[in-house]
């Protein structure tokens, strides 16, 4: 069967003067259908380079990325524009939504750039809003909701160009731990449901939420396995300086 | 994105912050002013001269016959003139002698110094129109008639202001001394100017053309008023006399043909040009206009970086982003052309009030009035000329929005 996601052999490679960064150092990966995967690592690790060349908003220097089977690796700018259009839903840390815009249209928002007429994109925008339950605050500005509510309006977002992959970058950064806690269930819940999570974060308690963990480290996967694994959780180099002290 | 999108955040951006918008606009609207109310007032100006041409009538045709001038008495006999005006009836309508009889006119022992005589014929008169070929009406009694004129009778129609001063309002049958000889008063004009004064328009004598000829010692008719049927016949009708004259006279500073036609197109080609060089100047403003949104537009794509990243995310294309910006930058003018506009139209009847009042007082002419507004294509053309300025100017800060890296756009803090 096909893999959803398919990254071989990624390198990111960021000229330093004279030297040059590794962000991505060899990255092999390969996500399914249905898969809840967090991809963990701490800052420096290469989990925000992962996260936007999984997104389509870098190409990688070399090695090959398909997504849902089209080798998007080597596309340009606008391709790259259409395949997060139609094919990704990004939720961020700090929500993103555009503070002029009422909540249905920033919902509205990836429809308008697929091209959806103006009934069927309302239409499809209010059915994303009522999945987060929020269907009522659509004439809503964002900064008249509290933090968890513009995090699930952007989640509604996300839903509601019906993507393959929702990517979550942080989701929970900028909330107290109850809404953070609240975010992931209902990210767990859309998993269930059917839809593909990639879930970004450098907190091992939000990584544990997920099925399955993939950990970085200097751009390198160092653990990528069941989440339920003790070994998922240990940072290796912690572990080493903890039996060295 | 489709364009109405587009145009509502645009809309919904210069609402939010719109003293911003007023002053990035303010270019726009000074230049876009400018230009409605120099058109409104050439327009007015041109108007004027239209009213004025109309109540003498574009038809005419003045055909200055001086002869050669060596001493030689060979001159254009009237008859000549009268043959080839009657023989093109689809191209004139009439002709008339015009001869100055210079001044001279008494009424008891008032002396009108300043009173001008001219000899004319019955022509000059026309029945169809209850005109004179100057666009002039009776007032009372009649025109010269074809009598008087063929036997040389000592009547004379006169200018209501002669009627006032000489007789006190009651002319018609009294007797006017005019070059020392009793003239009978047969008609009045009617009152051309708004106040009756010495020398002006209303202050003359109209007597058969020979008369006055006889009176001012010249042998010869010198200059016909000749009427073309209508404008369009004015062109043939001067290559008619042209070719008569220079057949008669086979030298070309013998005669003259001025038409009025001739000199408003004169007129108007001036104005046009003075309008044109005018409208140059004030187009510059809006180059500046334009600039001015392109600086706002610029600081605007940095200001909405994040917000441009986001969209980017979402799905957006180069496009999508360049035409939001571009809409963005069209509307702002679009609206500073439509306040230019309706400022221009109100500082144009302003102006247009005053200084038309001012016009018409100083030349006294009745009837005709100064009007100040501009044309609907000057206004069409202004509003597409604004909504084209902020296009072409939010086009550099559009396509810089469209090319920003979606990555650094949304890390922008």
């Amino acid at each position: 069967m096909e893999h959803l996601i398919e990254l071989r052999d990624v390198y990111k490679i960021y000229p330093m003067g004279a030297e040059a960064v590794h962000a991505l150092d060899g990255v092999s990966l390969t996500i399914d259908r249905g898969e809840f995967v967090a991809i963990v690592g701490q800052s420096g690790s290469g989990k925000s380079t992962a996260m936007n060349i999984i997104g389509c908003l870098d190409v990688p220097t070399t090695g090959t990325y398909r997504l849902g089977g089209v080798d998007v690796s080597t596309m340009d700018d606008d391709q790259q524009a259409e395949i997060r259009n139609k094919m990704l839903g990004f939720i961020f840390q700090q929500y993103n939504l555009i503070p002029k815009l009422t909540v249905l249209e920033n919902v509205e928002l990836p429809l308008l750039y697929a091209g959806v007429p103006g009934q069927e994109r309302r239409e499809r925008a209010i059915r994303a809003l009522e999945r987060v339950g929020l269907a009522e605050k659509q004439r809503n500005l964002p900064s008249q909701l509290s933090g968890g509510q513009q995090q699930r309006v952007s989640i509604a977002r996300a839903l509601a160009g019906e993507p393959s992959v929702i990517l979550a970058d942080e989701p929970t950064g900028a909330l107290d731990s109850r809404t953070g806690r609240e975010v992931l269930a209902f990210l767990q819940k859309l998993n269930r449901e059917g839809d593909t999570v990639v879930l970004i974060t450098h907190d091992n308690s939000i990584a544990v939420r997920a099925k399955r963990i993939v950990r970085l480290q200097d751009g390198r996967i160092i653990y990528d396995g069941d989440a339920a694994d003790p070994r998922a959780v240990v940072q290796p180099e912690e572990a080493k300086e903890e039996a060295e002290a | 994105m489709n364009v109405t999108q587009s145009f509502k955040l645009a809309l919904k951006s210069l609402r939010t912050s719109k003293m911003r918008a007023f002053l990035t606009m303010l270019g726009i609207v000074i230049g876009v002013g400018a230009v409605i109310i120099i058109i409104s007032l050439g327009n007015g100006l041109t108007g004027m001269v239209e009213q004025q041409v109309d109540k003498v009538g574009i038809n005419q045709i003045y055909a200055y016959s001086w002869g050669r001038g060596d001493g030689t008495t060979m001159n254009l006999d009237a008859q000549q003139m009268y043959d080839l005006i009657d023989s093109h009836p689809d191209v004139f309508s009439g002709v008339t002698p015009w001869v100055s009889g210079g001044t001279g006119v008494r009424q008891g022992s008032l002396e009108f110094e300043k009173t001008k005589i001219y000899g004319v014929s019955e022509a000059m008169y026309r029945a169809d129109t209850g005109t004179t070929l100057d666009g002039d009406t009776l007032a009372r009694g009649r025109y010269l008639q074809y009598v008087d004129v063929s036997r040389r009778q000592n009547v004379c129609v006169i200018g209501a202001y002669l009627e006032q001063e000489a007789f006190r309002g009651d002319a018609l049958g009294k007797t006017l001394t005019i070059g020392g000889v009793p003239y009978t008063v047969v008609g009045v004009m009617a009152q051309e100017l708004e106040e009756l004064r010495e020398g002006g328009s209303d202050d003359v004598v109209y007597i058969p053309y020979e008369n006055a000829m006889e009176m001012s010692g010249s042998r010869t008719v010198t200059l016909y008023q000749v009427m073309a049927v209508s404008r369009d016949t004015v062109a043939e009708g001067k290559a008619l006399l042209q070719n008569m004259l220079w057949t008669f006279y086979q030298d070309e500073d013998a005669y003259y043909i001025e038409t009025m036609l001739d000199q408003v197109n004169m007129i108007n080609a001036m104005m046009g040009v003075a309008m044109l060089v005018l409208v140059a100047i004030a187009a510059i403003s809006l180059l500046v206009g334009g600039i001015g949104i392109m600086n706002i537009m610029l600081v605007s794509v940095t200001e909405r970086t994040r917000e441009i990243g986001i969209r980017k995310s979402l799905g957006a294309r180069r496009r999508d982003i360049r035409r939001q910006f571009i809409i963005e930058a069209g509307t702002t003018s679009a609206m500073g052309g439509i306040i230019g506009i309706l400022f221009g139209c109100l500082v144009a009847t302003g102006i247009g009030s005053v200084l038309g009042g001012m016009l018409v007082a100083q030349l006294g002419t009745s009837g005709i009035t100064f009007n100040a507004t501009p044309s609907l294509g000057a206004i069409l053309i202004s509003f597409g000329v604004s909504v084209g300025i902020g296009v072409l100017f939010g086009y550099l800060p559009a396509n810089k929005a469209a090319k920003l890296n979606p990555i650094d756009a949304l890390r922008y803090e």
